[in-house]
């Protein structure tokens, strides 16, 4: 230990002038230099194993033959084979005891939301609140049955469909188009439908205009305009209107008739799907 | 631009430092360190602390799967990970405190990269032999048998005890006695078992390898130290004004000469190998090894001990001077160290009051907004809450929801026929809430009214609320 000690040395500059301001040469440690080489080694191996490099069509496919579709895809088959199970159970069960199973019916709501939203949200809204013409889920007035066997049934078969084999099927006619009716008579059944609810405008056209009603209309609307869930005949005593419940509304829609149509869903969802969404929709406030 | 002088040497490579072993009083500060830090680290999964039968009975547990967070009779859930925040504040504020009192204190004493590279170090020692035979060793070129046995036998405790270092780490993510049974039979989940191989990867190149260097480069910490540094705080430093000229002990000097001489002492028990005479640097962990040894030669060459020692740097005028260095709590104790030392309390304080204002349940209720109402046949209107409900009891609860507003308003429960709901223990419940304004009321034609949702532990008195609205149709 008789070593001198050893004067420091300035610190060396790198040569490098701007404006009269040096830089010093502290060097990196090398292995910083090593851990940058390895990452230029890995990123080439990375570009040979995987999907890298753009073509005209495609893409390289890379040696290991990865892909994500293909990962996509074995992800929903592992879920499906992990549902197989309960979607068997909840094709089988009878689904107006279905609330007494807490978990079967914590799997058909929650997975009945999921297919209502990717199915159904297109036309009744993603918080199932419909517009006009096409029907709240959320109230408690319903046109084919709000019981979860009529849900499902409407769920299975559609509304007015061609391609199902036993749709929901509701006519009305189109007075005025089709001059069924005059437009005085119009003018008057308008007014005694608008009664129903307390809204007549011109009370002096209600009492004709039930006369026009019970010949025209409570064949399926029922004499006291109460409606009719087998034939998908709406209830014109309450406050909810599919089509909207202003004069001018109800004038264009005795005039020119209105319907929904649905799609039969059957050939579209699976046993199990259909039976969730029925489930999902009969819990959100209107079910019966 | 001027031509480099010669080309710039970009990448250094590292000067392999061999600390020698040294006794002394802070050295034993760091054995007992070591000691207490390891031991807290290694042994809390295996503490237990009985929560009955529905909570796991691991006194430390992170609960990652039903997210939860088990410290002894503490619970916290995710929507109170604020406590998780006060605590690192607290850190933080602790580590302002002593960095502004006592310097590098933490990474001397206390830092992982220290303590476990000391560990490390030790094993060394014990397998090679000290500093001269670790050297030797490093220079022989040829790979000799005993050589290839030295180094493999330290290569192997070291991966031991890297291995133990990422294996107790998984321990506080599960219940530890399941989880070691899973480890040895290999059906412990993958991540438990990359998590494990990273951290015995990085504790084993980390104190093995990498040392110093972490420090130096990785570290952030040490960059930002010098913020919370000043004249008062105490670092290790070189009384050069005592040391210098330094030289070789002489009988019969004719030239002055000073206490140091130049033993390198300082230098060789040096885990950054650092000079300390050379004055404070930006390597200097302050971990006060070099105290101790040059202490050890001072003794023995009859010169008082303290030629390096904890300095603040404001006493050096005096010192030079001649005069005796304040007091160590006159340093310490300074306007900056009381306001740190104020501030950590604080936030201590508001943790604990808030720790006990905890109540074993809580809600909060959310309107749903799409829509925002719903007309009903009868022309009410109807709004829908989702309420979640966290019971933090540990036992199932049954709980009541009221509602209070200016306004009529009917309540019910979604699939309930009461309103009321079971809560399993330990869990959070979504309920769906109806609330009904009858047509015309005043509810359902203005546009906003204020309700407030009381919900009580039927059993008990315990009684939380939350505020909503009721959107009605407006006029």
């Amino acid at each position: 230990m008789s070593k001198k000690p050893v004067q420091k040395e300035e610190t060396p500059t790198t040569g490098h002038t701007w404006d009269g301001i040096q830089e010093y040469d502290n060097p990196m440690p090398r292995w910083w230099l090593w851990l940058f080489y390895a990452t230029i080694v890995w990123g080439i191996g990375y570009t040979i194993a995987y999907p890298a490099w753009p073509g005209v069509k495609s893409a390289t496919a890379g040696m290991l033959g990865y892909s994500t579709r293909a990962e996509v895809a074995a992800d929903i088959a592992a879920v499906d084979a992990q549902n197989e199970a309960i979607n068997i159970r909840l094709a089988t069960a009878d689904m107006s005891t279905l609330s007494d199973d807490a978990e079967l019916n914590g799997y058909a709501i929650s997975a009945g939301g999921a297919v209502f939203k990717t199915w159904c949200a297109q036309c009744h809204g993603s918080g199932a609140a419909g517009a006009k013409g096409y029907p709240n889920l959320l109230d408690n007035d319903w046109l084919w049955g709000g019981d979860i066997d009529a849900i499902t049934h409407t769920v299975r078969h559609g509304v007015r469909n061609e391609t199902g084999e036993d749709p929901r099927y509701s006519e009305m006619p189109a007075f005025g188009r089709d001059e069924l009716l005059e437009d005085a008579q119009i003018d008057q059944v308008v007014n005694f439908v608008m009664s129903l609810s307390g809204e007549a405008q011109a009370p002096e056209l209600v009492k004709p205009g039930a006369v026009v009603f019970e010949e025209n209309c409570a064949s399926c609307h029922g004499e006291t305009g109460l409606g009719d869930r087998d034939q998908g005949a709406p209830n014109l005593a309450d406050a909810i209107w599919l089509f909207g419940g202003s004069y001018a509304d109800i004038h264009d829609t005795v005039s020119n008739s209105r319907f929904g149509v649905m799609p039969n869903w059957d050939t579209r969802l699976t046993e199990a799907q259909i039976r969730a969404v029925s489930a999902y929709v009969h819990q959100l406030g209107g079910g019966e | 631009m001027t031509k480099p002088v010669s080309a710039p040497k970009l990448f250094a490579a590292r000067e392999p430092v061999f600390p020698r072993r040294v006794s002394g009083f802070f050295r034993n500060l760091k054995w007992v360190i070591m000691v207490i830090t390891l031991g807290i680290y290694y042994l809390t999964p295996w503490l237990r602390w009985d929560r009955g039968a529905n909570l796991p009975d691991q006194a430390v547990l992170v609960d990652m799967a039903n997210r939860r967070f088990f410290f002894f009779w503490i619970e916290i859930w995710p929507h109170e990970f604020y406590f998780v925040a006060g605590l690192l504040i607290m850190a933080g504020l602790g580590l302002f405190l002593f960095t502004s009192a006592l310097g590098r204190v933490w990474c001397g004493y206390a830092c992982p990269q220290t303590v476990w590279t000391d560990l490390f170090i030790l094993v060394e020692r014990w397998v090679e032999g000290d500093r001269n035979a670790r050297l030797r060793l490093h220079r022989q070129k040829n790979w000799s048998f005993r050589k290839l046995r030295l180094r493999t036998t330290k290569t192997v405790l070291w991966l031991l005890i890297a291995l133990a270092t990422g294996g107790a780490w998984v321990f506080y993510f599960a219940d530890a006695p399941t989880l070691l049974r899973d480890l040895v039979s290999g059906n412990a989940h993958p991540i438990a078992y990359t998590s494990m191989a990273i951290l015995t990867a990085t504790t084993f190149w980390f104190g093995g390898y990498a040392r110093e260097q972490i420090c130096i480069y990785a570290c952030p910490w040490p960059r930002i130290q010098a913020a919370m540094m000043d004249e008062d705080t105490l670092t290790v430093g070189y009384r050069d004004w005592r040391g210098e000229p330094r030289g070789k002990l002489k009988a019969n000097a004719e030239a002055p000469q000073g206490d140091c001489i130049d033993c390198m002492a300082c230098v060789n028990v040096c885990p950054m190998g650092i000079d300390i005479r050379d004055g404070q640097q930006m390597e200097c962990i302050t971990c006060a090894l070099c105290i101790d040894a040059c202490d050890d030669v001072m003794d023995r060459i009859g010169k008082p001990r303290g030629l390096i020692d904890y300095l603040a740097l404001s006493d050096e005028p005096q010192e030079r001077a001649g005069t005796p260095p304040r007091p160590i709590w006159q340093h310490i104790l300074r306007v900056r160290t009381l306001v740190y030392t104020a501030l950590w309390s604080a936030v201590g304080i508001l943790l604990v009051v808030a720790l006990f204002m905890r109540s074993e349940f809580d809600v909060t209720v959310a309107p749903v907004r799409n829509p925002t109402f719903v007309t009903l046949s009868d022309g009410a209107i109807r709004n829908t809450y989702e309420l979640r409900l966290r019971n933090k009891f540990a036992e199932a609860k049954e709980f009541r929801v009221e509602v209070k507003a200016d306004v009529p308003l009917e309540i019910s429960l979604e699939g309930r026929d009461a309103n009321t709901m079971v809560v399993p223990a330990d869990s959070t419940q979504l309920q769906r809430v109806y609330l009904i304004a009858p047509k015309g009321t005043e509810g359902a034609i203005t546009e906003l009214s204020d309700v407030r949702f009381w919900i009580a532990d039927s059993t008990g008195d315990a009684r939380e609320h939350a505020d909503s609205v009721f959107h009605g149709k407006g006029q």
